[in-house]
């Protein structure tokens, strides 16, 4: 009853004595021990996971204590591996574990958020208009109106609003804008689906619905190895984490396994008591570089010559000198070394062109169909030119012979250099010799002449010198074969590329440890057939050229035939995670159940145009080109490429037209036109223009944007201070100015105007659980339910489970989950519509797509029909077009059900096609029907409906969509998931459990009770192409584009100057002295990007704000010490952090962890004068050619697949001591 | 018996403060167990807090049971011990004297310990830092008595005292009227102390309840508790 009581016991003391006098025993009252008991009891324990973009994916137990989230420990259930495999739990780590501290924490969002001025002059503007459209119109006419809440984006000033009036708020202003502008003006920037796939879904359902754009994530990450899919036509397609436990030999590569990938990393120090060598890589000596038997520290940026040199070394001992069987057999049936190019002749030499085709011959070698897309090699046996299968060409428009299964009695020839018609000399670019400040160069010519065995082949032309990739590879490698010549090395120790001597004085690594690892890779790869491994992290794909470091470690792969082997190939682990049931969840998330196709847009060009940062661009193609291209083709600007990319219908576009993609039918049905065949010959003769073309016209901008499970002004928003300032209109701390006159005397496609735009948004929508960055920047904020308070799946590249997030409580205060957020949304945006607008049609242009028959579009050279080199036809020179109906007044209720061309149409993804009629008719049951059609009420309605319709998660599906591919290889598949043909994950199901998924043909590797997931194993074991030209692993890039930036092979490329710090180091002097380095930023510790790192605990760990470390040579340079403020700084902006100075870090670099919050600790910076400024506000994108490639087979575009990437390592700041730090805490002027 | 302050402040405030002592801290002890606690902040920085701290206590001891035995022990048994009211006057102001400098130079370190030292400040109540003030106003105000009370070593003054204490604690009327006429530096100094009888159960404080002396006297090594029947 009460303490104090029970401790008044003078009368029942009753005390004895036991053991001699040692012990007592009492009578105290035991109460208290209650509290000890209770302190871990709880009411129930949920299974949910963190939503977070982290390939993690682990399961949690949440547990739930009187009504509210009171911890988290990590689930320890998954299924059983096999014996000799450790399991794959418990999976977590430090920031999950620290999760429920956000649900009930300051920083929580907990009502619906506006803009205070924008809020004023909506409630006046509905007070004089009745109709909220109108409303909405009369702010967005006032200029002065519009500029009054966008010029205080970012600096405080929310009010709490109620949903029912933002709902109306954002209907009013959607519908305003598809009216006024069209719907491509209505953007959504969400990342990673396989993360939380149905909220991800909610959104680009409601945006697809209305015919707006979703923005692509992984490319504008840069996280997207574009190498990918220039190699295998596959984008990451990565072996799980338990498969490095059978690799015997692993490199992991500029990944930081233990930070970064913590809960995979047991298997990695696990498989090193079976013997397994580790090698890591890594510029500096990060948490990895521990765990290496070998610790190589490249200079940073420099990765692609050491990888050449190992390349050099592996195929001289192991190919050349010494030829290995399983190697060699592996080149010829699963690359595309046998396979001929055309060398053409320029100024007395050969330079390599593009590959030999069947059309090429006279009689087009017997191929009917595509003979442009089949490429040719030569039989070992008879000498005679023959045209494999499995190349692009037998995928589309015939059956039954895309395959790549080595043909009775044809030995394809991989090398000429025994009976060689002739040696000829063939040159090859070099781009080592390039000065950089600070980085080594080597002095070789920048054409390098080498002797290559060739055959003189009869075509259509007359007699072309022809030449093997292999043999082509060879000497671009530098080796010497005999073949006389110069320019290859016969010793290791000879200055010539690419030998590990060479790469010494580039690199900084003794040659002898080069060597020393290539070889143990390539012997441990021959002694077990490919178990060699190379993890590789975004580090080195964050470089301008991404595409030379990722393409050396894979020709690696490949030459030691590891891609495909258990235990073996490529683990890049980044920013995609793998959505296992993609082609259940993309008719969902799309909306492909009620219009098709949808608008998707690649981020990285998009920001580039929009944010203005194109403008300030001064690199030029011209400078990148190799040495023999035709600079004549290349004048213009960067921005120049891509507008020619979407005109040829390579790159996507959005907005799409500077017209009202709406009105485009209408206006030729009043001329009794086809409105395709009218939108082709307005674009023809100019009176219609592409939007691309002007991104600066007020008719181009983008109007209104969604942000949700995205903090992209916070954390990936490369040039932050150019989005601030062009996007956003708002403060902004741009220190440099733009091309100003040069800018319209270079560019030769894009229109430049004097004045840049300030503020193209109306409106910024962001949805959140955390008042974020993007939070702070937005107009209206929308309070989510977090991970722990919603229904959702979950998976990842890391491991095969699918499992979920499940509401272990109610949304807290008035937070929705995202399907409820949308869904609302979708219904007062059909409330105010009618009146405004229809069932409207919708001119929806789309790129040229990867795995569609539109991939074979343009086979042998560029060319761009408006500079008048072809005819504009849709889908072939230029972006496909299809008109699409918008039901607008019934968005809601298309938003609600499963629409009727699932049943009409089908499903499929990744060129593969089935019928999907019977789950269709399943979730009617399953869900229930409103007007015939399956509903999708709920988070768990749409959960059931990814399920059912994906073969990964229903094993009907799997036999289905395996026959459908057997159909188009020729070769029996369905084996792979009989034995699971009536296993049906469903959402019950995997809340009791995770649930291993079940092998689709969607994806290259294979669940099954004998091997982990590896990338490319179905390709190797069951003969199916990899989706690239010749349908084998495509280390040349005959693209004409390609060829002209010299990349067809791999290359070692310095980093690019990108002119930032140079003007920034004189004239601002605040009496310390500043430095010049490289702005490195790695993935953390102590966040997963930027969440967490506004969690307690986190910041509790770590130093509780920004941070930027530095070594300890070049802080005693500026005389920086440990726990300085200091500000780094360039032409794009200024941010502030404590410095952090370590041994850890080499000289001339600094590594600021991505991302910190803006929102914690940060003061005011010297520079901009305005509040600190995150890793991103030295940032700035630059876009590469090379990725603009479309419509050509595995350089097709695709979602998330190819595309321009948001390269940022090559940049360098200015970092020096602050004299004054201000906290501007001051009262801030309304 | 006049009803004025000196009678509100010494004949009915002792009651309204034991009151408040006791019954708060009892409350607080039943109703809120886990902020039982003396607060130590040695895990924070150990730096000053052995001197300070000991000293203190050392000190504060010696004044406390000075102060107990001095007020409480009924007149006569001195009388009967034979130990004259100068005498016992004299080695009050002698050992309260030694007792005080020491408890004095506890707290001086302590107070600038608490506000000085940034992490230990941002770790403080307000409560904290006004227990510090307080005790040291106390303790200031009880060596300053040691200047009233050379003035009359007979120990006359202290006997009003004796009186008074004795007289409030056995619940008797006229308890004021025993101080009514003496120096107001004992005046505050009991004012004072009746305060921090008030605020006690609501500090720190409690922590002298527990003091944990019982484990002196306890010579076994292991408790074992009994199932509750």
């Amino acid at each position: 009853m009460s303490y104090f009581l029970d401790r008044l016991m003078f009368f029942k003391y009753n005390r004895e004595d036991f053991s001699n006098g040692h012990g007592v025993t009492s009578s105290e009252n035991r109460k208290w021990e209650d509290a000890y008991r209770g302190r871990w009891a709880h009411d129930k324990i949920v299974r949910s996971t963190h939503g977070v973009n982290c390939t993690g994916s682990c399961s949690w137990k949440i547990y739930v204590k009187n009504g509210l989230i009171t911890w988290e420990t990590q689930q320890t259930d998954y299924p059983r591996t096999r014996p000799d495999l450790p399991n794959h739990e418990p999976r977590g780590c430090q920031r999950g574990a620290s999760y429920s501290w956000y649900i009930y924490s300051a920083n929580r969002l907990k009502y619906p958020m506006i803009r205070k001025r924008l809020l004023k002059l909506w409630r006046d503007a509905k007070a004089q208009y009745k109709d909220p459209v109108h409303a909405w119109a009369s702010i967005q006419a006032d200029e002065a109106k519009r500029r009054e809440y966008q010029k205080v984006r970012g600096q405080g000033g929310f009010v709490r609003a109620e949903w029912e009036e933002v709902n109306e708020l954002i209907a009013a202003a959607n519908i305003y804008t598809i009216k006024k502008h069209g719907p491509d003006r209505i953007i959504g920037f969400s990342p990673i689906p396989a993360m939380s796939m149905i909220s991800y879904a909610a959104g680009s359902r409601y945006l697809s619905l209305l015919g707006g754009v979703c923005m692509s994530f992984y490319d504008w990450y840069c996280d997207l190895p574009p190498s990918s899919p220039q190699t295998w036509g596959e984008q990451t397609d990565v072996p799980e984490s338990a498969d490095w436990y059978n690799a015997g030999f692993i490199m992991m590569w500029g990944s930081n396994v233990p930070q970064t990938r913590t809960p995979d990393a047991h298997f990695m120090t696990e498989v090193r008591y079976k013997g397994t060598q580790v090698v890591t890589v890594t510029p500096d000596y990060s948490e990895a570089s521990k765990f290496g038997d070998i610790w190589l520290n490249p200079k940073q940026g420099t990765d692609a010559a050491m990888g050449m040199a190992m390349g050099h070394v592996i195929l001289k001992e192991f190919h050349i000198d010494r030829e290995v069987d399983y190697f060699d057999d592996y080149c010829r049936t699963y690359t595309d070394m046998p396979f001929l190019v055309m060398l053409e002749e320029k100024d007395g030499q050969y330079v390599p062109g593009r590959m030999v085709r069947a059309s090429d011959f006279t009689d087009g070698m017997g191929q009917a169909n595509n003979p442009d897309w089949k490429t040719v090699a030569i039989d070992e046996n008879t000498g005679h030119v023959v045209v494999p299968n499995g190349s692009i060409g037998f995928r589309w428009g015939q059956e039954g012979r895309w395959n790549i299964a080595p043909t009775e009695n044809i030995r394809l020839q991989k090398s000429f250099i025994k009976g060689c018609d002739a040696v000829a000399p063939v040159a090859f670019p070099y781009f080592g010799h390039i000065e950089h400040q600070y980085f080594n160069n080597s002095r070789h010519d920048a054409v390098q002449i080498r002797n290559v065995p060739v055959r003189k082949l009869k075509l259509k032309g007359g007699e072309v010198a022809v030449a093997t990739v292999f043999d082509l590879l060879c000497a671009n490698y530098g080796i010497d074969r005999g073949l006389g010549g110069g320019n290859v090395a016969s010793s290791y120790d000879d200055d010539v590329p690419y030998t590990p001597a060479w790469q010494e004085k580039i690199t900084g690594v003794p040659r002898d440890q080069v060597i020393r690892v290539a070889r143990a890779f390539a012997d441990n790869a021959e002694k077990t057939k490919g178990r060699s491994m190379i993890i590789i992290g975004a580090a080195m794909n964050h470089w301008y050229h991404m595409d030379m470091n990722y393409r050396a470690c894979i020709n690696m792969l490949v030459f030691c035939g590891c891609v495909g082997q258990s235990g073996g190939g490529w683990s890049h682990y980044v920013g995609q995670e793998k959505l296992r049931p993609q082609t259940g969840w993309a008719p969902l998330a799309f909306a492909l159940d009620w219009a098709r196709p949808p608008r998707q847009q690649n981020s990285t060009s998009f920001f580039y145009a929009h944010t203005d940062q194109w403008r300030y661009e001064n690199l030029k193609p011209a400078n990148l080109l190799a040495p023999y291209a035709d600079k004549q083709r290349w004048k213009g600007n960067l921005i120049d490429c891509n507008i020619r990319a979407e005109r040829m219908g390579w790159l996507p576009s959005a907005p799409q037209l500077q017209r009202n993609t709406l009105l485009i039918a209408g206006e030729a049905e009043a001329q009794a036109k086809d409105p395709v065949a009218y939108a082709v010959e307005s674009l023809k003769n100019g009176s219609l223009r592409l939007s691309c073309e002007d991104p600066d016209h007020p008719d181009n901008w983008p109007r209104n944007m969604f942000v949700w499970r995205s903090n992209i002004l916070g954390s990936s928003g490369k040039g932050h201070e150019y989005f601030l300032k062009h996007l956003l209109g708002t403060q902004n701390g741009v220190q440099g100015k733009d091309l100003g006159a040069e800018g319209a005397k270079d560019s030769t496609e894009v229109v430049w105007h004097d004045k840049a735009p300030e503020g193209k948004l109306d409106l910024l929508v962001t949805l959140d659980f955390r008042m974020s960055t993007t939070c702070l920047y937005s107009d209206v904020v929308l309070p989510t339910a977090s991970w722990y308070e919603k229904n959702d799946l979950n998976t990842s590249d890391m491991h095969p489970f699918i499992h979920p997030l499940s509401q272990a409580i109610a949304p807290v205060w008035q937070s929705r989950t995202d399907w409820d957020i949308y869904k609302g949304l979708a219904k007062a945006f059909s409330a105010i519509v009618p009146g405004h607008l229809g069932v409207e049609k919708d001119l929806v242009l789309a790129p040229i797509q990867h795995d569609s028959p539109g991939e074979l579009a343009q086979p042998l050279d560029v060319k761009d029909w408006k500079r008048g080199e072809c005819e504009p036809v849709p889908g072939v020179t230029m972006p496909s077009m299809k008109v699409v109906e918008r039901d607008y007044p019934n968005i809601y209720k298309r938003y609600t059900s499963l629409g009727p061309l699932m049943e009409k149409i089908g499903n499929g993804g990744k060129g593969i096609a089935w019928n999907t009629q019977h789950e269709v008719d399943f979730l009617k049951k399953l869900n229930g029907v409103r007007d015939g059609l399956a509903k999708i009420e709920t988070d768990i309605d749409a959960c059931e409906v990814v399920l059912s319709l994906a073969p990964e998660t229903n094993g009907e599906v799997a036999v289905k969509s395996w026959e459908a591919l057997e159909k188009i290889t020729g070769r029996e598949h369905a084996h792979l998931a009989l034995p699971k043909e009536d296993e049906k994950i469903r959402f019950r199901d995997i809340q009791a459990q995770p649930r291993k998924i079940i092998s689709s043909p969607t994806w290259s590797g294979i669940e099954s009770e004998h091997v982990s997931y590896n990338a490319g194993y179905t390709n190797v074991h069951e003969y199916i192409p990899w989706r690239t030209l010749t349908g084998r692993q495509e280390l040349y890039q005959d693209h004409q584009w390609m060829r002209d930036f010299g990349e067809s092979m791999v290359v070692y490329k310095p980093p690019i100057n990108t002119n930032t710090v140079m003007s920034m180091l004189t004239g601002r002097d605040n009496g310390h002295k500043p430095i010049a380095l490289n702005f490195i930023t790695p993935h953390q510790k102590w966040g997963i990007h930027s969440t967490y790192t506004d969690n307690l605990h986190m910041l509790t760990l770590s130093r509780g704000g920004p941070i930027v470390w530095i070594s300890e040579v070049d802080a005693g340079k500026v005389g920086i010490k440990d726990n300085d403020w200091i500000e780094v700084f360039n032409t794009n902006g200024a941010l502030v952090a404590r410095a952090v100075v370590s041994q850890r870090v080499n000289e001339g670099m600094v590594l600021m962890y991505h991302a910190q919050e803006k929102i914690v600790n940060v003061p005011g910076s010297e520079i901009t004068g305005a509040r600190g400024g995150i890793h991103n506000s030295v940032t700035r994108a630059t876009v590469k050619p090379t990725h603009m490639i479309g419509g050509y087979a595995q350089l097709a575009y695709g979602f998330n697949y190819y595309g321009t990437v948001g390269s940022n390592r090559d940049e360098f700041v200015v970092v020096r001591k602050m004299a004054k730090v201000d906290w501007m805490d001051g009262e801030a002027a309304e | 018996m006049t009803f004025d302050l000196d009678f509100f402040l010494f004949q009915i405030l002792p009651y309204i403060s034991l009151a408040v002592l006791f019954l708060g801290s009892i409350v607080r002890f039943d109703r809120d167990p886990y902020s039982w606690r003396s607060k130590s902040s040695q895990l924070l920085r150990k730096r000053q807090l052995m001197w300070g701290s000991v000293l203190f206590h050392v000190g504060i001891l010696v004044i406390l049971v000075g102060h107990a035995v001095g007020l409480l022990t009924p007149i006569q048994v001195f009388d009967a011990l034979g130990v004259s009211h100068s005498f016992k006057q004299v080695l009050a102001m002698t050992a309260g004297g030694i007792a005080g400098v020491f408890c004095l130079a506890g707290l001086l370190l302590l107070l600038h310990r608490r506000l000085f030292d940034p992490r230990i400040r941002a770790n403080s109540s307000f409560a904290d830092i006004a227990v510090l003030v307080l005790l040291l106003a106390q303790l200031c105000l009880g060596l300053m008595t040691i200047t009233v009370s050379m003035h009359h070593l007979d120990g006359h003054e202290m006997v009003k005292f004796m009186e008074w204490a004795q007289h409030v604690v056995t619940f008797r009327a006229g308890a004021a009227e025993f101080v009514r006429d003496v120096d107001v530096i004992f005046k505050l100094h009991l004012t004072l102390g009746m305060f921090i009888f008030i605020v006690f159960p609501f500090t720190r404080l409690v922590h002298i309840w527990s003091a944990p002396v019982f484990y002196l006297f306890r010579h076994q090594y292991q408790i074992v508790r009994r199932r509750e029947s």
